[in-house]
């Protein structure tokens, strides 16, 4: 069947098989492979992607049944600049081998948008094996911090 | 495999009609999984994402009508003071990826004896309005589920919508898991008071064949309550009491040994549960006289 996404503002077309979760179209078929697929059972959140600004897991979502944007990872930086929570990542250390971090970051980047007030509860679909974890609660910290005084200024 | 993809509810259920078969993707975080590894290859799959009329919730002749495709993260921030102890429950599903997706029509749907949303529905009486071109009708809760992972559903038919009345007392849900996120429950707990009818709601989980309310140890506190006046006194409830309330909804569950836990332990925790839930919202219901007065 022929759908359309938007993926990081851009439109794209594509002809799949009913079945093809949102992370096999990005990885195989648009060679987005920021989202990862650790467990393809919404047990790791490795593959959390924004579906319409919302984190989900694009191992539980079928591509076909997706019409809002799509945000990834390689969607965050602007002007060839970090995010300020990847960038938050990189100064705290919050990662080791790196394979669960794009999807952490994309918890992590809900988390301050929404100002959540409990980072670990908000942050608790998103496992890590290398156990960063109080690291990456320390970037999430530093972005929110980073985000309010950017707030305060305007 | 055919992608069915109504854009109204009379679509959906002439689509369903037309393909018994076909599997309906709400959330899709349990039929994803199946599908992910091929436990099911269905002929069809019938996506409910478009159809409007189950996104949304309403207040329609004094009860709430829950539109089975709303997510669990609208539950929680929405009707809290509607539907709370199915909002306390829709907090401890899965993670926030899976709250922002999963829907209570899809924790029906899937019917499993774990499912959270269950007790706190048995709990508070809702009934599930169930839709096929034939017509529509309303299944208490309390009757939907028929065996694991079984239900009335016949294969023409959809879930339309939980319908609920607003709560006139305080509800509770609590659940044993091996961590507090990301877990399917141990055991389960729904409690609801209602002081309108003077009676008591209770739903079990994960300890029987299907989610099942304790009928006999609601009816034992709700009279022990009429008969010690504590209704309308408001006086404390005795402890003994919610004990052996407690020891009640116990003797109303079948559980069984599996990697989660074994029988032993989750008749010990569903009594314990029970004891807690009833006494936290009978607290409730003397704070609430406090601070009308
Ligand atoms: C990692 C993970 C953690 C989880 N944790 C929990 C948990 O803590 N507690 C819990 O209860 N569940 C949990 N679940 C299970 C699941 O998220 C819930 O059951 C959820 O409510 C399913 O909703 P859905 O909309 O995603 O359903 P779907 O996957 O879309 O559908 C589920 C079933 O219902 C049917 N269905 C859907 N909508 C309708 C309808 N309108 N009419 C008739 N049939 C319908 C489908 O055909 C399918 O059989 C978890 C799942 C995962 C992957
Ligand atoms: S790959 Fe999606 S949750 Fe693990
Ligand atoms: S950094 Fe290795 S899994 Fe998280």
């Amino acid at each position: 069947m022929d759908i359309t996404l938007e993926v990081n503002g851009e439109t794209r077309h594509l002809s799949i098989d009913p079945r093809v979760t949102l992370l096999d179209a990005l990885r195989e078929r648009l060679g987005i492979t920021g989202p990862k697929k650790g467990c393809d059972r919404g047990q790791c959140g490795a593959c959390t992607v924004h579906v319409d600004g919302r984190p989900v897991l694009a191992c539980l979502t079928l591509a076909a049944t997706v019409r809002e944007p799509v945000r990834t990872v390689e969607g965050l930086a602007a002007d060839g600049r970090p995010h300020p929570v990847q960038q938050a990542f990189a100064e705290q250390d919050a990662l080791q081998c790196g394979f669960c971090t794009s999807g952490q970051v994309m918890s992590a980047v809900a988390a301050v948008e929404q100002e959540v007030a409990d980072v670990r509860e908000f942050m608790s679909g998103n496992l890590c094996r290398c156990a960063a974890y109080p690291n990456i609660v320390a970037a999430v910290e530093q972005a929110r911090s980073t985000k309010e005084s950017a707030d305060a200024r305007v | 495999m055919d992608f069915l993809a109504p854009t109204s509810w009379a679509e959906a259920l002439e689509c369903k009609a037309a393909h018994p078969d076909a599997v309906a993707i709400a959330g899709g975080t349990d039929v994803m999984v199946e599908l992910n590894f091929d436990h099911r290859r269905p002929p069809a799959l019938l996506d409910l994402n478009r159809v409007p009329e189950l996104a949304d919730w309403a207040l329609d002749d004094g009860r709430v009508r829950l539109g089975a495709g709303v997510p669990y993260v609208r539950v929680i921030s929405e009707l809290g003071h509607l539907l709370p102890g199915l909002a306390m429950a829709a907090r401890t599903v899965g993670s926030p990826q899976i709250r922002n997706r999963g829907t209570v029509g899809g924790n029906l749907g899937a019917a499993s004896p774990a499912g959270d949303s269950h007790p706190a529905l048995l709990a508070a009486f809702a009934s599930v309005e169930i839709g096929s071109v034939r017509g529509t009708r309303e299944v208490p809760v309390a009757e939907f589920f028929t065996g694991v992972k079984r239900s009335v559903l016949e294969p023409d038919e959809l879930i339309s919508a939980v319908l609920v009345t607003p709560p006139s007392g305080p509800q509770q849900f609590s659940k044993i898991g091996t961590r507090n996120a990301m877990v399917i429950a141990v055991s389960a707990f729904g409690f609801a008071l209602h002081p309108d009818t003077r009676t008591v709601g209770t739903g079990i989980g994960s300890a029987a064949p299907t989610p099942r309310p304790a009928p006999e140890a609601a009816a034992f506190l709700a009279g022990e309550l009429e008969a010690a006046g504590l209704w309308s006194s408001r006086g404390a409830l005795p402890a003994t009491l919610a004990t052996e309330f407690g020891r009640r909804v116990r003797d109303a569950a079948a559980p069984i040994d599996d990697v989660r836990g074994s029988a032993a332990y989750r008749s010990h925790a569903l009594s314990v549960m029970a004891r807690r839930t009833a006494t936290w919202a009978w607290d409730a219901y003397r704070d609430e006289n406090r601070s009308a007065a």
